[in-house]
C-alpha cells in the first residue's frame, strides 16, 4: 500500500474532527439529540409528509440542517469552501444517493450517527454497522476503480 | 432554545467537515481506496471526532435533561441482527460509488453543487422508500410503530 501523501492533510482532518466532535456533544447537551444525520433528515421528511410520531422536534431538526447547509456560506466569508467535485456523472449519484438513503434507514444510521455517536458510546450495534459499511465502501472503490 | 443550540451544532458540525476535507468527495474515495495511492485522511477526523465524542458522552451518561429542558433522547439498546449489517452495506455500496455520505451531500449541497443537490434528492427519496414503503409502518397497529431515535 502507498501513502497519497500530497492530499493527506493529517491537521487539518484532526482539527475538523474535533469541531466534528464538539458539534455533536452540543447538539447531546443542548437538544439531548444524537447528531445522527440520517435519522434527523429521515424524520423529519417524515414529519413533513404526515407522520404524527415524529412532528414533536421539527424545530430542532429543520435547524440543525439548515445549520449545516449554511456552513459553506459562512465558510465563503474567509474562503472558498472545499466541496469538490464527485468524479461519477447524474446517474451514478442519482444510484448512489438511492442506496445511501435506504441503507442508513435499513441500518438506523449513518457517519455520524453510527460512526461518531455510536462508537464513542461504545455501542456493538454502531461497530458493526460501521464495519459493514466501510468494508462495503472498500470493496466498492476498489471494484470501481481497479477491476473494470 | 433547542433550535438556536441545533442551528450553531450544525454549524459547526458542517465547518469541521470542510475543515476536514470530509465534503469533498474524492478525498473521501481516497480514504476508502486501499489499492490505489490511499489517503489516510478520514481516519484522523474520526479520530479527532471520536475523542471528544468518547469524553463527551460519558460525561452526558448521568444527565437525564439537555439544556433546553427537553429529556435526553438516547436510542436504546437494540439487537445486532441482518438488518443493521444490510443497512450499512447498501449505505456503503453506495458511498463508495459516490464519495458522499448524508452529512457532507448537505454541506456540498448547501455550496450550491448541483451534484450534491442531486445526490441529497435521491437520498431523500431512498430514506422515504425504505420508511413508506419497505418498512411502512400496518395500521392499525400502533404498537408495530416503534418509535424510531434519531441516529
Amino acid at each position: 500500500m502507498s501513502i497519497d501523501w500530497p492530499h493527506f492533510t493529517p491537521w487539518a482532518a484532526l482539527a475538523g474532527g474535533l469541531l466534528i466532535g464538539l458539534a455533536s456533544l452540543l447538539l447531546l447537551f443542548g437538544t439531548g439529540r444524537i447528531a445522527g444525520i440520517a435519522g434527523i433528515v429521515g424524520a423529519a421528511c417524515n414529519a413533513m409528509l404526515g407522520d404524527r410520531q415524529m412532528r414533536s422536534g421539527q424545530a430542532v431538526r429543520w435547524a440543525f440542517i439548515a445549520g449545516l447547509a449554511l456552513s459553506p456560506w459562512l465558510w465563503s466569508l474567509f474562503g472558498t469552501p472545499p466541496v469538490g467535485t464527485p468524479d461519477v456523472g447524474l446517474g451514478g449519484l442519482l444510484l448512489a444517493g438511492l442506496l445511501v438513503g435506504f441503507g442508513v434507514r435499513l441500518g438506523n444510521g449513518c457517519t455520524s450517527g453510527h460512526g461518531i455517536c455510536g462508537l464513542s458510546r461504545l455501542s456493538l450495534r454502531s461497530l458493526v454497522n460501521v464495519l459493514c459499511f466501510m468494508g462495503a465502501g472498500f470493496v466498492t472503490v476498489a471494484l470501481l476503480r481497479h477491476a473494470f | 432554545m433547542g433550535a438556536l443550540f441545533a442551528l450553531i451544532a450544525g454549524v459547526v458540525f458542517g465547518c469541521g467537515l470542510l475543515l476536514s476535507g470530509m465534503a469533498d468527495p474524492l478525498k473521501v474515495k481516497g480514504f476508502l481506496d486501499l489499492l490505489g495511492p490511499w489517503n489516510p485522511t478520514l481516519a484522523l477526523v474520526m479520530g479527532g471526532a471520536l475523542a471528544v465524542g468518547l469524553v463527551g458522552f460519558r460525561l452526558a451518561a448521568g444527565r437525564r435533561t439537555a439544556w433546553s429542558g427537553e429529556p435526553m433522547q438516547l436510542p436504546p439498546p437494540g439487537p445486532v441482527d441482518g438488518r443493521l449489517a444490510l443497512g450499512g452495506v447498501i449505505f456503503g455500496v453506495g458511498w463508495g460509488i459516490a464519495g458522499y455520505c448524508p452529512g457532507p451531500a448537505i454541506v456540498a449541497a448547501g455550496s450550491g453543487s448541483m451534484a450534491a443537490l442531486a445526490f441529497v434528492a435521491a437520498m431523500v427519496a431512498g430514506m422515504l422508500l425504505h420508511d413508506r414503503v419497505f418498512a411502512a409502518p400496518r395500521r392499525p397497529a400502533p404498537t408495530a410503530l416503534a418509535p424510531q431515535a434519531d441516529v
